[in-house]
């Protein structure tokens, strides 16, 4: 195992991490301030990456495109917690796994009506495509970098937001405190409204930087969405710095996981045993990981609540 | 309908379907028979869960693919009777859910809901590297179950009767079970945790059994659904068959378990009547979920009926 090797999938699984963190953020925050499980928070993933393909593709410019496709996306959030998702916030959770899966199906089959069922293009900026060296003689692509990048910022605007402003404090009360909160006279609905759509936009502003790695196409959010799960429940529901953290980690044990899992089984159990477990114990460390920390942690790793 | 009389009801309907196939001479009825009693038997199995135990298991697929898996596995091994089939799907099924029941127990709400999603991913993945067993794809079985031999489920309609016989066996012991001490113990470990402790009852031994048992359930189902297509891929596994059957069990109401048995028929009579017109009945069925909710919280007879909870 090279340095260079090692290097490159430490910066592969940052990047996995913070695109992570970017769909979990949201997802924590509806949870916490809302006690609201949304499973449709992948299809914001996938619609963020739709509409940003199309209008780069209309405008011509990707950083014109994606602006464009970051205020739909946020748009979109409040059109959808209008229709739907208000309506649920007080219901228990059943209800909202079975008006949320139906949320999916009507999103991810509108989609493949509009689109058809084959991927769409997203091109990276053309200034933005190359690779470069990071260390003598080992380049990498300078997408990947933009968007560790960007995922960096975004989490330390969020600290900011969350920790140094008053509608921060609200979120941060309110995910621990609603009923206080509410009784202080804060319109917590409203809060909800601006949490929700401002989640959306960051889980879509993951899937358009996502989308010229992966492949655009209407059931992209379903595979993430399940993970960005995991992150909000190891790292504490509820909680943007578990969230952060257990991004990271998840991005990190997944994308090792991949890399070094299947060499390393090889190396104990011989070729063959091995080209069948490694796959799948690689793709099985996330859950393994996330039902250890909750025999251990059933509120995860900065759960406030006894959930 | 008084709630009592809901599960003759439904069976009786069932009869009804499969008699009508068999004199139409319709082997495309008994089909549709099989696949809804099967989907109706899984589904009944996870609104004991829900409903009655307070459960609200997010993995119900992996049960449902082991006894899938089982009838694959055992028919490469030349085991085929049914006698030894479904008891050894019923028990991998229950085995693994009293195994992972003994972690996930520990939690509870949204951390529950998760780490069972997350056990039958971890199974959804071990069914993929069964490169032996078709891997990704899957593979097709041997064939279908015997007695001893003997190829009792060769027609369509012999398959569609045992499912429905089945199904009748499983509402009847499932309400049974509700009905008595045990499912009292459960209901009330459902609203007051403290109740139970402070009798010096263990609500844990019992949710584990109902775990074991809905579980188990679901296993034959899988069997069932393995020799209704005599094909088992992962995708049987997968998380959205473990939220279809959420959607049905919430979709007909958790207060009776025949509610489940209705939600499932929806799904499948949505996905008959829509799919010679529509690829994108899916569509259809998640705008009728979101309106089902929207209208009055999940429970279609309550809707229909015009009253509160049903």
């Amino acid at each position: 195992m090279t340095t260079a090797l090692l290097l490159s999938q430490v910066l592969n699984g940052l990047q996995l991490g913070v695109i992570l963190f970017l769909v979990a953020a949201g997802l924590t925050l509806v949870f916490g301030v809302m006690d609201f499980i949304n499973l449709a928070h992948g299809v914001q993933y996938m619609l963020g990456a739709y509409l940003v393909a199309v209008l780069v593709a209309w405008s011509g410019h990707f950083g014109l495109g994606l602006l464009l496709g970051l205020v739909c996306a946020l748009a979109l959030g409040f059109v959808m917690e209008v229709l739907v998702f208000r309506h649920l916030t007080r219901r228990d959770h059943l209800d909202q796994v079975l008006a949320t899966f139906g949320v999916i199906l009507i999103v991810t089959e509108g989609v493949r009506m509009i689109f058809g069922p084959a991927p769409l293009a997203l091109p990276m900026p053309e200034a933005l495509s190359g690779a470069v060296e990071i260390i003598p003689g080992f380049n990498y692509p300078v997408w990947r970098l933009v968007i560790i990048a960007v995922g960096l910022f975004v989490a330390a605007l969020l600290w900011v937001l969350v920790n140094r402003t008053r509608m921060g404090m609200l979120v941060r009360a309110g995910s621990t405190h609603p009923e206080t909160v509410s009784a202080l006279g804060v319109d917590i609905d409203r809060l909800f409204l601006w949490v929700f759509a401002f989640g959306a936009m960051l889980a879509g502003l993951a899937g358009a930087m996502a989308g010229p790695l992966v492949s655009v196409e209407p059931t992209m959010g379903d595979r993430i969405v399940i993970i960005a799960f995991v992150v909000v429940v190891v790292g504490g529901a509820g909680s943007i710095k578990g969230a952060f953290i257990a991004a990271l980690l998840i991005g990190m044990v997944d994308t090792l996981g991949r890399a070094f899992v299947p060499d390393l089984l090889r190396a104990i159990l011989g070729r063959s045993a091995a080209a069948t477990a490694g796959p799948a114990l690689a793709s099985m460390l996330i859950y393994l990981l996330m039902a250890a920390v909750l025999s251990v942690r059933p509120a995860g790793l900065f759960g406030r609540k006894a959930s | 309908m008084s709630g009592r009389y809901l599960a003759p009801a439904l069976i009786g309907l069932f009869a009804l379907a499969l008699a009508l196939a068999w004199g139409m001479d319709s082997s495309y009825g008994a089909v549709l028979v099989t696949r809804a009693a099967i989907l109706s038997l899984a589904a009944a199995s996870l609104s004991f869960l829900i409903g009655q135990a307070g459960l609200v298991s997010f993995g119900h697929a992996a049960p449902f693919g082991i006894g899938a898996y089982c009838v694959l596995v055992l028919g490469e091994s030349e085991v085929r009777n049914i006698l030894v089939v479904l008891p050894m799907a019923f028990a991998a099924a229950a085995v693994f859910a009293v195994a992972t029941g003994t972690i996930a127990l520990r939690t509870r709400g949204i951390s529950f809901i998760m780490i069972t999603l997350a056990f039958a991913q971890m199974m959804f993945y071990v069914a993929s590297s069964l490169s032996a067993f078709g891997g990704d794809d899957g593979m097709a079985i041997a064939g279908r179950s015997t007695f001893f031999g003997a190829r009792i489920l060769r027609s369509d309609y012999q398959l569609a009767l045992l499912s429905v016989v089945l199904l009748a066996a499983a509402l009847v012991l499932l309400e049974q079970i509700a009905a008595s001490r045990f499912g009292l113990m459960l209901r009330t470990g459902r609203e007051t945790e403290a109740k139970l402790e402070a009798l010096g009852l263990d609500p844990f031994r019992h949710r584990l059994v109902a775990l074991g048992l809905a579980s188990g359930i679901a296993g034959i189902a899988g069997a069932l659904l393995a020799n209704q297509v005599e094909y088992v891929s992962p995708s049987s596994m997968n998380w959205h068959m473990s939220g279809e059957l959420i959607v049905m069990v919430v979709l007909g109401g958790t207060a009776r378990i025949g509610g489940a048995v209705i939600g499932a028929l929806v799904v499948v009579v949505i996905n008959e009547m829509l799919s010679p017109f529509t690829e994108h009945w899916m569509f259809v069925l998640g705008l009728v979920i979101v309106a089902a909710v929207l209208l009055r919280g999940a429970d279609l007879r309550a809707l229909l009926r015009g009253t509160g909870h049903g």
